[in-house]
């Protein structure tokens, strides 16, 4: 074998573009669930390390704490075309740290926030976040456990949303609900991205 | 009060090894040029290529045929994403991987992309 076959520039005109939605939330809200609904294999898991800065109430020592954690997050794909490939991240629950992970926000499409009504305050880290970044998002109101004690008002009462902010109700395990909310949440980028036009 | 011998690491120090040997100490990419969604091609199915170290040829027989995304290859290698763009960076400088870039970060996402995005989930 000779090393003519690597190119001597490499082009990338015959590969696919790559997009990322987010499906963030409280531990346990059904995030995974979710990306497994719609990916077309199994939602694998991927990690990075953090190192967050993180300044105590005894600041005045001038000492600050450092706080090395590792993130993990599960993700999906769904090939739309040839030319075109979805990737949906599922954020960590359980740690507060992924907001240090500014590359994942970075240029998705949109974010969907799970809300489970048992825990709606489980919702606000990521609700306050992406309405700080000024990123696209709706609420999905994971209605797994069968019965949902709030309807789509009260939850965007509770939640302080902006009346843009579509709320709808979903069940994460099924593929059609997820589906749906996954076309809520375009369908809400593309209407902002028109009316941002105007 | 004799204190029990400490070791100079603990559990929050994480895997001491494992990144460091396969990266040869680097921690950053020799170029910032990938994303976690940047997918990836091997240029060529050839690994017999002086300067592969073990990682990178499994890297580039992940990605002959279909191509990966960033994220995808540190899931299958089990590393993390950092160490991930490391090897990745060695594979971009031999010129043994192509790459392509997710949408420009930066700027909103073009109508066309999102119609694009929304028919291909309703055909779900």
């Amino acid at each position: 074998m000779e090393f003519a076959g690597f190119e001597p520039n490499p082009g990338s005109g015959d590969l696919p573009t790559a997009v990322k939605i987010l499906i963030a939330g409280g531990f346990g809200a059904g995030k995974t669930t979710m990306v497994g609904a719609v990916s077309e294999i199994s939602p694998l898991k991927t990690e990075e390390t953090i190192t967050a800065t993180s300044e105590g109430v005894d600041n005045l020592s001038g000492v600050e704490e450092k706080n090395t954690t590792t993130v993990a997050m599960d993700f999906g794909r769904i090939t739309i075309s040839r030319d075109l490939v979805v990737y949906l991240f599922g954020t960590p629950g359980q740690n507060r740290f992924w907001f240090m992970w500014d590359e994942l926000a970075l240029g998705a499409l949109g974010a969907i926030v799970l809300a489970d009504t048992r825990r709606l305050e489980d919702s606000f880290p990521a609700v306050d976040y992406f309405e700080h970044r000024g990123t696209s998002f709706i609420v999905a109101v994971n209605r797994f456990h069968g019965t949902c004690d709030f309807n789509a008002e009260e939850v965007r009462y509770a939640l302080d949303l902006d009346a843009r902010v579509p709320v709808v109700m979903c069940d994460a395990r099924s593929r059609e609900s997820s589906k749906f909310a996954l076309i809520t949440l375009v369908e809400h980028t593309m209407t902002s991205q028109m009316s941002a036009i105007r | 009060m004799s204190e029990p011998e400490e070791s100079w690491w603990d559990v929050d120090a994480g895997p001491i090894v494992r990144s460091f040997a396969r990266t040869g100490g680097r921690t950053r990419p020799s170029r910032d040029e990938v994303d976690l969604i940047t997918l990836i091609v091997a240029s060529s199915p050839d690994t017999a290529r002086p300067g592969l170290e073990p990682e990178h040829i499994v890297i580039l027989r992940m990605c002959t045929g279909a191509p990966l995304s960033v994220a995808e290859i540190a899931a299958r290698l089990g590393m993390t994403v950092t160490v991930t763009k490391v090897l990745l960076g060695d594979l971009l400088d031999m010129r043994a991987i192509r790459t392509r870039a997710p949408v420009e970060l930066a700027e909103a996402p073009d109508i066309h992309l999102l119609q694009a995005v929304l028919d291909g989930i309703r055909r779900l």
